[in-house]
């Protein structure tokens, strides 16, 4: 049964997104100005998940999403006011679908208990209407109101005309079938075209015979019927009419009497070929489905089996209206291969314009043309493939506000989830890696960030807290900032339980910024009593590490009694990066230019010893400690320093080092290889590449190094990062 | 003579058979994926002294290990008449530097022995076995796990 394997995966897949489309309905129910499409499009997404549901025998699932769907019922036909207690069940109710779709996709058997509660809740709520109880739970399609998607001017019924070819049967399709699917779009009158019927004398048994007229009322656009045949479009003919006029009841019976009532012969003579275009009265234009797929979507998913793998329409937009691109699934192994191999690619170019520098072939006008369009064109392939890859953060952000409302309840503050810049797209791995850092950000900041209601009214700030979530593109880079608008770090509050752990020696001196990032150090929990959701002492040093990995780095603003920001830098991509190259005795490395904040030749004025061993270097009024790269990596150093290279590179921190190295001899973009995946973590090191002569060079993180050599602090952050 | 290379017999085995500082060592040959020239490596910084870097094979980064130092022989000055294993062990991918492969033999299990106590220099550890060949030469059989343990900088 692998094939229902694959329908179930398909269905689950499908579920995650009707969930999205429930929550997000769900939140937008809220505003004042509520639009009926709005409810319906939540009403048709808890609908089709049920419908999928009973499909897998999921009983669970389908008692749940019943119930969940009456009381959306109830509020679609203005049965119920939406109330504050109403939507927060609602809320509940679509977290509590989510998990047991989740544990339905794990063969896990569902929490009953939670279940069981929300169930009542709702039964509650369906009782107080006094309408609806107890009704029967099966699965019925149910006729749903599309006035609003429909065409607007007052057409005209639509005649449609299909007549299947053998192929139609032999692929296993039944007419019946489509002829159901027609009837979920609204009623549909079918009627046999008796004079298609040939006689009995020249039937051929391999072919069929039967074709049917099909009326539709006005409201069904022929983009609907399109798709209803979207997958049996090459192998039935058909022809779609809008008739000029909206006929009554009665008249309408009047032309099709002719066709009306002759029961199908048994022996099902040869299709006839199409008749002429019908009465004078049909629009003489006829729509011939055309072989391309329309890029209509369908947007009323009711099929209770996802529909059938291969190009698949985007259908979550409950402006489903105008028609969005048509949009095609494919396996995440599948892009991976290909950045794969375009990072072969712009190896491959780097060599090439290598080979051509040692031919001596740099100067010839067309080589140098040809290479240029070679690296133009490898860099277009990278970044469409970054574009394929790149996913909104929106998916990220919709779940926050589950776990913003679940952090609420565990605490009793009220905190309301602002969320700006959800399209903000970066890489689809960077996606999945960023819900535990922000599902921690966010706990913590409703947890330890915000004040109680009490105080915060003491304070003057409504009793209502408001936590951000925003996301923009920055120089290169993603910025993502959680900010909420609280107290602000207690300082001498961090200090001294960082003291009393022993995580810095007392008295030490330290900037409001390195008090900030202790935070960071693991085993810090800044709550007096230890709380169920975010005090366990591990939080924002596995947000740091966690961040650090995806080669990103997180920043704290905080301003007392205003609030704090948590800031995160990303890097757009995880597969190249721009580097300085720069050469080492007989090492050549990378060091990422995002770091690097000017490169100098240092004379002897600029220079200034202090105690032995370290130097500064004084630039623009600054001092900047020295660091030489030789020793940090084990290497030969290099004298004398005024032959030497500085780079001068600044931490998120802001703190300042010049890196002496012996010559900077190239910039360009580096393919990022995991060092880690055949050897381990190199202590300022976060990856390494392959250059254009195939050697393998390291790529450093200035980040580690400048922290490992500056402060106490900088140790412990070592330290922090060897442990992880 | 030795028999050519046999597949699936009950209690055989072939080995890839290499030499190191005049002895004669082997590696199970189901761990090897190829057997290339050396071309110089990478250094790692803070790495272990029997780790001699990293090479680029066909993009992926594969650690090389020196195992003349890991076998206590010294720290191998590679020319061009070395060779570098190409291994797979523990789903990590790993380049093993030898002096010159000689053969690819195949054992039988009998003719392994175990490794005299007398022997204890820092090479036993690595050594699982002892095969005497039928001109009278010994052949080593070596433990991957044990010559590579995990390899990262936090060793260092």
């Amino acid at each position: 049964m692998e094939n229902l394997d694959e329908f179930r995966e398909m269905f689950f897949v499908e579920c995650d997104e009707l969930l999205e489309v429930l929550a997000g309905g769900l939140r937008q129910m809220e505003a004042a100005d509520l639009e009926k499409e709005i409810v319906h499009s939540v009403f048709r997404a808890v609908h089709s998940i049920k419908g999928g549901a009973a499909a897998f025998g999921l009983s669970d699932l389908v008692t749940f999403a019943h119930r969940f769907e009456t009381v959306l019922d109830l509020i679609r036909s203005d049965r119920m006011e939406i109330e504050a207690p109403v939507m927060t069940l609602l809320h509940r109710c679509s977290d509590g679908l989510a998990d047991l779709i989740e544990s339905a996709r794990a063969g896990l058997d569902a929490d009953r208990g939670l279940t069981g509660a929300l169930l009542a809740e709702l039964d509650a709520l369906i009782d107080s209407d006094g309408s609806d109880e107890g009704e029967p739970i099966v699965f019925t399609p149910i006729t749903l109101d599309f006035g609003d998607v429909a065409a607007s001017p007052p057409a005209a019924a639509l005649r449609i005309r299909m007549s299947p070819s053998a192929d139609l049967y032999r692929s296993g399709n039944d007419p019946v079938a489509l002829m159901t699917a027609l009837r979920k779009l609204g009623p549909a009158e079918v009627s046999l075209l008796a004079e298609e019927v040939a006689p009995l004398e020249s039937w051929d048994p391999d072919q069929p015979g039967l074709a049917w007229d099909i009326r539709m009322p006005s409201s069904v656009t022929e983009a609907q019927i399109l798709t209803v045949f979207e997958f049996v479009e090459d192998c039935c003919r058909l022809f779609i009419d809008r008739l000029a006029e909206v006929p009554g009841p009665a008249l309408s019976l009047a032309p099709l009497a002719d066709f009306l009532a002759v029961p199908a012969p048994d022996a099902a003579p040869p299709m006839a070929p199409l008749p002429p275009p019908g009465p004078a009265r049909i629009d003489p234009a006829p729509v011939q489905l055309a072989p391309q797929t329309p890029a209509t979507p369908d947007p009323e998913p009711a099929d209770p089996i996802p529909a059938v793998p291969g190009l698949r329409v985007a259908s979550s937009a409950p402006e489903a209206a105008a028609a969005p691109a048509p949009t095609i699934r494919v396996g995440l192994e599948r892009v991976d291969r290909l950045m794969n191999m375009i990072g072969e690619l712009v190896i491959k170019e780097a060599m090439l314009s290598q080979t051509i520098q040692t031919a001596g072939l740099q100067d010839a006008p067309d080589v140098v043309a040809g290479l240029d369009s070679i690296r133009q064109l490898a860099g277009e392939i990278q970044e469409s493939v970054m574009a394929i890859r790149a996913q909104p953060l929106k998916l990220v952000f919709q779940r926050m506000h589950r776990i913003l409302r679940e952090a609420a309840d565990a605490t009793g503050k009220p905190v309301r989830l602002i969320t700006l810049g959800e399209q903000t797209e970066v890489d689809k791995t960077m996606i999945e890696r960023l819900v535990d850092p922000l599902t921690h950000m966010i706990r913590n900041s409703v947890d330890h960030g915000l004040e109680d209601s009490v105080t915060r009214q003491r304070r003057g700030k409504p009793a209502e807290g408001v936590i951000t979530l925003s996301a923009a593109h920055r120089s290169g880079r993603v910025q993502i900032e959680v900010s909420d608008d609280g107290g602000g770090i207690d300082r001498p509050r961090v200090r001294q339980i960082a003291e009393e752990r022993g995580l810095v020696a007392p008295g030490t001196p330290l900037s409001a910024a390195e008090i900030d990032q202790l935070l960071f150090l693991p085993g810090f929990s800044c709550k007096d009593q230890v709380s169920a959701l975010s005090g366990r002492g591990v939080g924002l040093d596995v947000v740091r590490r966690e961040i650090m990995s995806l080669g990103g780095r997180v920043m704290i603003h905080s301003v007392e009694g205003e609030g704090t920001t948590f800031s995160i830098a990303l890097p757009l991509t995880l597969a190249v990066l721009e580097g300085m190259l720069i050469q080492l005795g007989d090492q050549t490395m990378v060091l990422p230019i995002t770091a690097v904040q000017e490169t100098l030749q240092p004379n002897r004025a600029m220079l200034h010893g202090m105690g032995a061993g370290t130097q500064l270097l004084s630039s623009r009024g600054e001092l900047i400690p020295i660091v030489d790269l030789c020793s940090v990596f084990g290497l030969p150093a290099i004298e004398p320093l005024e032959s030497a290279v500085l780079i001068v590179v600044e931490t998120d921190t802001r703190q300042r080092a010049a890196f002496r190295v012996d010559s900077i001899f190239d910039q360009r973009q580096v393919v990022i290889k995991s060092l880690e995946q055949n050897y381990g973590r190199v202590p300022g090191v976060s990856a390494a590449t392959i250059l254009g002569d195939g050697q393998i060079a390291l790529i450093i993180d200035p980040e580690e190094i400048v922290l490992s050599l500056s402060n106490d602090q900088g140790r412990l952050m070592a330290a922090m990062a060897a442990n992880g | 003579m030795l028999k050519s290379i046999s597949h699936n017999v009950v209690g055989k085995s072939d080995v890839v058979a290499f030499k190191l500082a005049d002895q004669d060592f082997c590696i199970d040959i189901g761990l090897v994926r190829e057997i290339r020239g050396w071309t110089p490596a990478t250094m790692l910084p803070h790495a272990p002294d029997y780790v001699k870097g990293v090479i680029n094979l066909r993009g992926a980064v594969v650690t090389v290990v020196d195992m003349s130092a890991r076998l206590g022989f010294g720290i191998a000055e590679p020319s061009h008449r070395h060779v570098v294993i190409i291994a797979i062990h523990a789903g990590r991918v790993v380049g093993l530097l030898a002096d010159l492969v000689a053969d690819i033999l195949t054992i039988s299990d009998d003719s392994l022995q175990g490794v005299p106590d007398l022997a204890s220099n820092s090479a036993r550890e690595f050594i699982t076995g002892m095969i005497t060949l039928e001109d009278g030469r010994i052949l080593r059989k070596i433990d991957l796990a044990q010559l590579l343990p995990e390899m990262s900088g936090a060793d260092a």
